[in-house]
């Protein structure tokens, strides 16, 4: 179903995310303008985006009192790499990077390094309100984390596997998403999570100026956005192969469906990214725990008992 | 290939934690523990054992950051975030880090260790499991998930943010 590609195609996965990072971007940007009432043609956004990036790439890199410059570099540089390293176990149609047994360990894992990412991003420039913001990132991932793992754990029980390409070869009479929509659903959202994005976006909140934005400029700052871009990107892309049947459908060549089914995810991710306005940490805390943790424990017994019958 | 990336990971293992007396950042000394363990996760991951390895990695990132954070939290200079010091009771640790050093490493040549089987199994992680667990897994399981209950349950009981503060003690109206 999946297989292994060969080593070069660690060369691949950057430009396929980033691509679809920017395709991102841009949808973001043109809901933003029409919002806004401006013009929103393709080619105004792709100007915009091109002209924003360039400003960030030439730009003066902000020094604050006595920073921690090690962890603070190691801490934005970590984001984009934690997404690169995600997406090392999402398959593209049939081929994956590499199809690791433990492909849903190691995605979970590389998504957790998000948190210490920005903890050190935050606690780096030595400045009050970009700590605010690491320390948000914390409370956030522990409020999304249980419900996070529990809908991870749901597919991969249903599929008696913790490798991706199995998980995705069980869905080919019924994608998990049908008949696991709580699942699906906390998915998403932890998604929304884990690249402090949307609803969720208090570690880079308006309230403390851009939170772990606050200190960084120029490059650094492009690192950062880039990250929380490719984050988002590959969360959609990991929901395809765990939830919606990864390549599987018919006519289109499996590839055509993973592309298809991932920009569908992360239309609808930039859509509530742009309609919901900001949760704050202490109300989501109590759904997170309270309510969301049983639904997916629940539905992780639908599975499991499932996978006992089957 | 194999003995190559072992002492690779083991020395790297020991220069980070050795790393972690050294630095004069609770900050960092968190961040160096951390990429101590996560070497130490290689090696796991050498012996074969891909799950308990990528496992240690998720765990031991989440277990660093809470750490970092009571860490900083607990120190009596302004809320560790000043540079300090990462020895105290230099004699007594040194005593105690000995001891137990030597016990361990006595161990490792006192054990008497099983004999390897003509094939390597084919899932390690699952004849680990077996033989530690052996005829009590589902017994360990269940106290797996009751220990996760209680946590859960404690940590929401204990949350500020309860009915009892929105609706007041009678749970009738409204307390602020």
């Amino acid at each position: 179903m999946v297989e292994s590609a060969s080593l070069w195609a660690v060369l691949a996965v950057l430009p396929l995310l980033g691509g679809a990072a920017v395709v991102a971007v841009c949808a973001d940007r043109a809901l933003a303008a029409r919002a806004a009432g401006q013009p929103y043609g393709p080619r105004t956004i792709a100007a915009g985006v091109g002209s924003d990036t360039a400003r960030l790439l030439v730009g003066q890199r902000r020094t604050t009192l006595a920073p921690d410059r090690l962890l603070w570099r190691l801490g934005l540089i970590a984001v984009p790499t934690a997404a690169v390293l995600a997406a090392a176990v999402i398959p593209f149609g049939r081929w994956a990077v590499d199809d690791l047994g433990v492909g849903v360990v190691w995605f979970n894992g590389m998504e957790i390094a998000t948190w210490a990412a920005l903890w050190a991003a935050g606690w780096g420039p030595n400045s009050v309100l970009s700590l605010v913001g690491g320390y948000r990132m914390v409370a956030q991932g522990l409020a999304y984390e249980l419900p996070h793992m529990f809908a991870l754990i749901g597919a991969a029980t249903a599929a008696g596997s913790l490798q991706v390409g199995t998980i995705v070869a069980h869905q080919r009479h019924l994608w998990f998403a049908v008949w696991m929509p709580v699942g699906f659903v906390v998915y998403l959202l932890s998604v929304l999570g884990f690249s402090f994005t949307g609803p969720f976006d208090q570690p880079a909140g308006v309230d403390v100026a851009g939170g772990v934005f606050a200190e960084v400029a120029g490059p650094d700052r492009l690192i950062l956005a880039a990250g929380r871009w490719l984050l988002l990107t590959a969360g959609a892309a990991m929901a395809v192969p765990l939830f919606l049947g990864g390549g599987l459908g018919p006519v289109l060549p499996a590839w055509a469906w993973s592309t298809v089914k991932t920009f569908a995810v992360l239309g609808v991710l930039v859509g509530v990214r742009r309609s919901v306005p900001t949760v704050r940490l202490e109300r989501w805390m109590p759904v997170a725990w309270t309510v969301l943790i049983p639904l997916t424990i629940a539905q992780d017994l639908i599975a499991a008992l499932v996978a006992v019958s089957r | 290939m194999g003995a190559v990336a072992f002492w690779v990971l083991a020395v790297a293992a020991v220069a980070c934690a050795v790393t972690v007396f050294v630095v004069d950042s609770m900050a960092r000394a968190t961040f160096a523990l951390l990429a101590s363990f996560l070497f130490g996760a290689g090696e796991i991951i050498l012996l074969g054992l891909d799950y308990l390895g990528v496992v240690i990695v998720v765990m031991m990132i989440m277990e660093m950051v809470i750490m970092a954070v009571f860490m900083v939290m607990y120190m009596m200079n302004p809320a560790g975030l000043m540079p300090m010091s990462m020895v105290h009771n230099q004699r007594g640790s040194l005593l105690t880090a000995g001891t137990v050093f030597a016990s361990l490493a006595a161990g490792i040549f006192l054990v008497p260790w099983p004999a390897r089987g003509p094939h390597r199994p084919a899932d390690p992680t699952f004849d680990l499991g077996k033989s530690l667990m052996g005829p009590h897994m589902l017994t360990m399981m269940l106290l797996g998930v009751t220990l996760f209950a209680t946590m859960v349950v404690t940590v929401v009981l204990a949350s500020q943010q309860g009915r009892y503060d929105r609706l007041g003690d009678d749970l009738k109206g409204k307390a602020r």
